[in-house]
């Protein structure tokens, strides 16, 4: 499998990415380079061997349903780059 | 003798004693900093005056007889993906270099309540991606060894800061290896605990599967004082294991005898340095002498490991990276045409090259029509190389070998070329696959630069790690060879 100019675009605009045509080019020939280094991976049978996510068995952390404050708005916003009236501000959604 | 030349534990005396202040020893930290941080490139932020204040109130504490924490009035640095509460943290990332948090992680908390002092936040690549520190969006850190070459990756502030003399210890992060490389690079001690040891709470995700804290020190005896300050359960972290956390310190007895080493073929052939290779085989001698007893044993699926590793980690990140989106921090692109526009134009100009590359072949191998080829086969490698481990844990108490192929290379050398880059990583990508931990403590030199030797444990054995990673440096004393910048 090879990875075409339009693949990048695809990628790119699920990853919301918009990159210069440079970076496209750039790209393109590197995920090329890496993804055929990662073909190597097809030399192993894996029929049947469990995919492991994680290596810690994991279960659901439970916690007690208490109301308990919340953090002050104030801190909330600390690092918004944008708000108004106690609110995270973005362009309008519906015109 | 510098004060920066002496274990935790003598300066702890020193203390007790009053033979030293904790406001002498923060001094001393910010003017070593001041002498040489133009040149290595270590902070990235500096908390000179909350540092001064709290070394005064320590001081105080100090006087009036008061309890004192395992890590009294030690100054300390924190790489910049540790949250800290209004103290800068921007994951050597543009996209945050305005971010203040509201918040301490679990581990800067439980070096306050050992009462460590942080006396600033340390340069790393971007979001933790790359092993050299050419990817911070700030500035490269150089090697102490030598400022023509890289510190190594991505924990290169931690462990130059700490090869420079400039802070007493510090906290790292080991995704693929950013703590042990690193460590290995600048001719300190570097440990990675097992997955789940050290809460991550506050730590910036790059992939969760495999990210770990862990300290960067002078000597193993700093390494388990500092790991015993901050390993632990954490309900804040779903990750985090609940295992009972021994006492470390006692481990260091100096005795190795009998201990079964396993050396895997695997990580002493093609393309190892021929002066690295030298350095482990003189190192086993000494486990030799020490009453310690080796075998060649084999990995069988090592030379998988870096696609594997590049498949899980890319694809995490690019999952863990989508919350940077403009809207509650971070960068925000001017004049958005609409939220699509805000969001694509905001991370562009936010992320660096190497970040973005890691989201792109993240989401291609998470999209449609190429998960099961790329991801599912990726998770299923990481079965076998675990079961690799397993296997020969069955027979073994450790796992010894290089921690990087070469001693640290020249900065700009490999930076066009990522898949070279990637390939440094070969002896620690398998251990971080596999969450078992690992410590790289100087062996020597190869033409004036540090090598790293690795010593691999079984999981939770962090104190057999530590035992004999202690017995090797006691009888051989590489970890206090000093760069002659410091």
């Amino acid at each position: 499998m090879s990875i075409t100019r339009n693949d990048v675009e695809h990628v790119a605009n699920l990853a919301r990415l918009e990159l210069s045509e440079q970076e496209k080019e750039q790209f393109e020939g590197q995920l090329n380079a890496i993804l055929k280094y990662a073909e190597k991976l097809n030399q192993l049978d894996t029929d049947g061997i469990e995919p492991t996510s994680h290596v810690l068995p994991l279960a659901n952390v439970m916690r007690d349903d208490k109301v308990k404050p919340s953090l002050p708005i104030e801190k909330v916003l600390l690092n918004a780059p944008e708000d108004e009236d106690g609110h995270f501000k973005v362009p309008a959604v519906l015109e | 003798m510098s004060v920066f030349d002496l274990r935790l534990s003598e300066i702890h005396n020193r203390l007790q004693n009053k033979q030293l202040s904790v406001a002498e020893l923060v001094e001393h930290s910010i003017k070593q900093i001041s002498d040489s941080d133009d040149k290595i490139g270590a902070f990235l932020t500096l908390n000179e005056a909350g540092a001064r204040k709290e070394a005064l109130a320590l001081d105080a504490q100090l006087a009036a007889g008061g309890n004192r924490g395992l890590l009294f009035g030690i100054p300390a640095g924190i790489k910049d993906n540790i949250v800290t509460e209004g103290l800068r943290t921007t994951c050597g990332s543009k996209f945050l270099e305005n971010y203040d948090p509201i918040y301490d992680a679990t581990v800067v908390s439980k070096l306050r309540d050992a009462q460590s002092i942080t006396i600033g936040k340390l340069n790393m690549d971007e979001f933790a991606m790359g092993g050299s520190n050419e990817n911070s969006a700030y500035r490269a850190v150089r090697n102490p060894w030598d400022l023509e070459r890289v510190p190594g990756g991505s924990s290169g502030g931690s462990a130059a800061a700490v090869a420079a003399g400039q802070v007493y210890f510090t906290l790292g992060s080991d995704t693929g290896g950013s703590i042990r490389q690193p460590a290995a690079y600048c001719g300190v001690v570097g440990l990675k605990p097992t997955y789940g040891l050290v809460s991550r709470f506050g730590l910036v995700a790059f992939a969760s599967s495999l990210d770990q804290i862990g300290p960067i020190t002078k000597n193993v005896e700093d390494s388990a004082y500092v790991l015993q300050a901050i390993a632990g359960h954490d309900d804040r972290d779903t990750t985090s294991a609940n295992v009972e956390i021994p006492d470390y310190l006692s481990a260091l007895t100096g005795d190795v005898k009998g201990l079964r080493i396993g050396v895997p073929k695997e990580y002493l052939g093609e393309g190892i340095d021929p002066q690295v290779k030298e350095r482990v085989l003189e190192a086993l001698k000494v486990f030799e002498s020490l009453g310690a007893v080796w075998e060649e044993v084999s990995l069988p699926h090592t030379e998988y490991a870096i696609a594997t590793y590049y498949l899980l980690a890319s694809s995490e990140a690019s999952s863990n990276l989508a919350r940077f989106d403009g809207v509650r921090y971070g960068v925000r692109a001017d004049n958005p045409s609409n939220l699509l526009d805000l969001y694509r134009r905001s991370r562009s100009e936010g992320f660096g090259a190497e970040v973005k590359r890691r989201i792109m072949l993240g989401t291609y191998a998470l999209s449609s029509g190429y998960y099961d080829a790329y991801y599912k086969k990726a998770q299923q490698v990481r079965t076998l190389i675990k079961q690799d481990f397993d296997q020969v844990f069955e027979k073994y108490d450790l796992i010894i070998g290089p921690t990087a192929p070469t001693t640290a290379f020249k900065l700009g050398e490999q930076v066009g070329d990522p898949l070279t880059m990637y390939l440094n990583d070969i002896c620690t990508i398998p251990v971080s696959l596999a969450g078992v931990p690992a410590i790289s403590v100087p062996c020597g030199t190869a033409e004036g630069l540090p090598v790293g030797l690795q010593i691999i444990g079984k999981p939770f054995d962090e104190q057999t790690v530590l035992r004999a990673a202690h017995a090797f440096e006691s009888q051989t004393g590489f970890h206090n060879l000093r760069p002659a910048l410091s």
